[in-house]
C-alpha cells in the first residue's frame, strides 16, 4: 500500500557544505558587485597584454545621438542602444555615464577606491573559504561520494532523460532525490573546479606584483588584458549559474531546499515502510 | 507557480535588494568598517612579499609590443608656475634634489642624472582603472642615486615630491602629487627615474623631465614630474599621511594588486 507517500527527512548537506555555501554566497555577491564598480572605472575589455583603446571587444559608453545622450554598448562591430542599463543610466533627469547601473555596484555611487577595498577584502574570504571547502571535499570524500557522477549517471540515455525532465521542471522526489542528479553534479563540478578557481587565477594575473612572482600564470591566459576579459566572462558565467540555480531552487521545492542548506535536512517522499535515516 | 507567489517572491527580492544596497553604502561610509576592509591590504602586501623574490623582475617585452596609443593619465600638463618656468627653459634650470635621511644630499642637473648608471626596459604599465599600455623606458637607477647619497640606517621609505598640483581644490595643502615606496622597491633593479620614453625625450604628458618607474605596482605609484627624492623614517606628516596623493584619497599604498 503506497497510495500517499510519506515524507521523511534525510541528511542532505554536511555542516562544512552549509557554512562554506553561505559564506560563498556573501563573498561572491560582494565580489560581483564590487567587481562591476571596478569594471566601471574603464568599461571596456581587450585581448592580449595591452589595451588597444580604439578596438575593445566590448565597451559601454555614453554617446550624443541627435543631441540626446544615449548609452551605447559595442560588441565587436555591433552597436546596441542600452540607455538606462549600460553606459548611461540612473533615474530620469539624474542619469549619469557609467558602465553598469548603480543598483549593480558596490558602492552604488562611483568610487573605484571603495570598490577595490571591498573586492580585495572579500577576495581573501572567498579564497580561504574555497580552500576549506576543497580540502574538506577531497579529504572527507564529498567530491568523490557526492559530486563525481557514477558511471550509470554518465550514460548518454540517462543524461538526455535528465535534461528532458529538468526542461519540464520535473524533479525527482523519492529515493532518487537522496543524491544529486547528473546535471547537478556536472554543474556543481564546473563551478567549484573550473569557474571559481578561474576567478582567483585570472584575478591574480591582473596583479602586477604577482606577475613578477609567477610570470607563467599570466601567459597562460594570454596577457593581462586577456586575463581581465576572462575574469569578466567567468564572472558572467557564474551569474548565469546563480540565476539558473535560484530558479531551480524555487521550482524544485523552495522551503525544502532552503531548509536543507540551513539545517542539513531534506525531505524526500518514500512509499510507506522505508525508513528515512537508512542512508 | 501561481502569479501571487511569483509577485510575492519578486517583491521580497526587490526589498532585500534595496536593503542590501543601502546597507553596503552605509558600511562604505563607516570608517570603522572601512578600517576593517583595509586590513586586507596588509595581508595582500605581506603575502606577495612572502612569495616573491625581492629582485623578481616585472615582465619585459619586445619593441614590437610597444603601444602606439600609450594613454597618459593624471596631470597632463602641470600649470604650476615653477614647473612652467622650468619647461620654458627646457629644464636647463632643473635640479633633482635627493635629501632627507641621507649622509650626502644631492642636487643634480638633468645632465648629471643622465650620466648616472641607467637601465632600459620595455614594460607594461597597468592603470588602477584596468587598462594597460606597453612602453620603453630609460632612466637612472634609483638604487645608484640612493647609494651615492648614502641612506641613513633609519630611512624606511623613499618619497617622491612632484611639480604638479593635481587637486587645486585641496585646502589642506595636500593637492600636490607625491608618492612613496619602501626600500624593497626602491632598490629593485627595475626601479628607475625615467628621462626617455620610446627612445625619445620623456614628453610632458608622461611626466617630463623625470618620472618614477616602479614596475611591480600600479600606474599611480609611477610619480610624474619628480622634483625631489626624500628618504624618511615615517610617512606621517606628509600630505595626509597615507604615503601618496591617491593613497590619501582611499587607494592602497601598496599597489601591487
Amino acid at each position: 500500500m503506497a497510495d500517499k507517500p510519506a515524507k521523511v527527512l534525510v541528511r542532505r548537506h554536511s555542516g562544512v557544505t552549509r557554512i562554506t555555501h553561505w559564506l560563498n554566497v556573501l563573498a561572491v555577491s560582494l565580489l560581483l558587485m564590487s567587481g562591476l564598480q571596478i569594471f566601471n572605472a574603464h568599461p571596456a575589455l581587450y585581448w592580449g597584454a595591452k589595451s588597444t583603446f580604439a578596438e575593445p571587444w566590448i565597451s559601454m559608453k555614453k554617446e550624443e545621438i541627435g543631441g540626446e545622450p544615449r548609452g551605447i554598448t559595442t560588441l565587436g562591430d555591433r552597436r546596441f542602444d542600452t540607455t538606462g542599463l549600460f553606459g548611461w543610466s540612473g533615474r530620469e533627469g539624474a542619469r549619469e555615464q557609467r558602465g553598469f547601473p548603480s543598483w549593480a555596484t558596490i558602492p552604488s555611487y562611483r568610487s573605484l577606491a571603495d570598490g577595490r577595498r571591498w573586492h580585495f577584502f572579500f577576495a581573501w574570504l572567498f579564497v580561504i573559504n574555497g580552500l576549506v571547502y576543497w580540502l574538506w571535499g577531497l579529504v572527507g570524500g564529498h567530491v568523490r561520494k557526492d559530486l563525481l557522477p557514477t558511471r550509470d549517471q554518465l550514460r548518454l540515455r540517462h543524461v538526455l532523460h535528465e535534461v528532458a525532465t529538468h526542461a519540464r521542471f520535473q524533479f525527482p522526489k523519492g529515493e532518487e532525490a537522496r543524491v544529486y542528479n547528473v546535471i547537478q553534479k556536472l554543474t556543481y563540478l564546473l563551478v567549484v573546479v573550473v569557474l571559481l578557481p578561474l576567478m582567483v587565477l585570472t584575478g591574480l594575473s591582473m596583479s602586477p606584483g604577482f606577475n613578477a612572482t609567477l610570470p607563467g600564470l599570466i601567459d597562460l591566459f594570454g596577457g593581462r588584458q586577456s586575463a581581465r576579459s576572462i575574469h569578466f566572462l567567468s564572472a558572467s558565467a557564474i551569474v548565469i549559474f546563480i540565476l539558473v540555480h535560484l530558479v531551480l531552487v524555487v521550482a524544485s521545492g523552495f522551503w525544502n531546499n532552503i531548509r536543507s542548506m540551513i539545517t542539513g535536512r531534506y525531505a524526500i517522499e518514500v512509499a510507506g515502510e522505508v525508513e528515512g535515516d537508512k542512508a | 507557480m501561481s502569479l501571487d507567489r511569483r509577485r510575492w517572491l519578486a517583491g521580497v527580492g526587490a526589498t532585500l535588494g534595496s536593503l542590501w544596497l543601502a546597507g553596503c553604502d552605509r558600511l562604505t561610509a563607516n570608517p570603522t568598517f572601512t578600517g576593517v576592509l583595509k586590513v586586507a591590504e596588509k595581508w595582500t602586501q605581506g603575502a606577495q612579499r612572502l612569495v616573491t623574490d625581492r629582485k623578481a623582475l616585472a615582465r619585459e617585452f619586445t619593441p614590437a609590443d610597444i603601444s602606439k596609443d600609450f594613454k597618459p593619465n593624471g596631470t597632463m600638463r602641470p600649470q604650476d608656475p615653477a614647473y612652467l618656468a622650468l619647461l620654458v627653459g627646457n629644464f636647463a634650470g632643473y635640479r633633482l634634489v635627493v635629501d632627507g635621511l641621507v649622509e650626502q644630499p644631492l642636487s643634480l642637473s638633468l645632465a648629471e642624472v643622465r650620466a648616472a648608471p641607467s637601465r632600459t626596459q620595455i614594460t607594461r604599465h597597468d592603470c588602477v582603472e584596468g587598462w594597460s599600455s606597453i612602453g620603453k623606458w630609460k632612466g637612472a637607477r634609483l638604487s645608484a642615486l640612493l647609494d651615492r647619497a648614502k641612506l641613513k640606517p633609519e630611512a624606511r621609505y623613499i618619497v617622491f615630491h612632484c611639480a604638479d598640483t593635481l587637486d587645486p581644490a585641496a585646502t589642506d595643502g595636500a593637492g600636490q602629487y607625491y608618492e612613496s615606496i619602501d626600500l624593497v622597491d626602491a632598490y629593485h633593479p627595475q626601479t628607475i627615474l625615467a628621462y626617455q620614453m620610446n627612445d625619445a625625450t620623456l614628453p610632458v604628458r608622461h611626466g617630463a623631465p623625470l618620472r618614477l618607474r616602479v614596475e611591480r605596482q600600479l600606474g599611480y605609484k609611477h610619480a610624474k614630474y619628480v622634483m625631489r627624492v626624500e628618504a624618511v623614517a615615517s610617512l606621517d606628516g606628509i600630505g595626509r599621511g597615507q604615503g601618496g596623493f591617491w593613497p590619501d584619497r582611499g587607494y592602497e599604498w601598496y599597489a601591487g594588486i
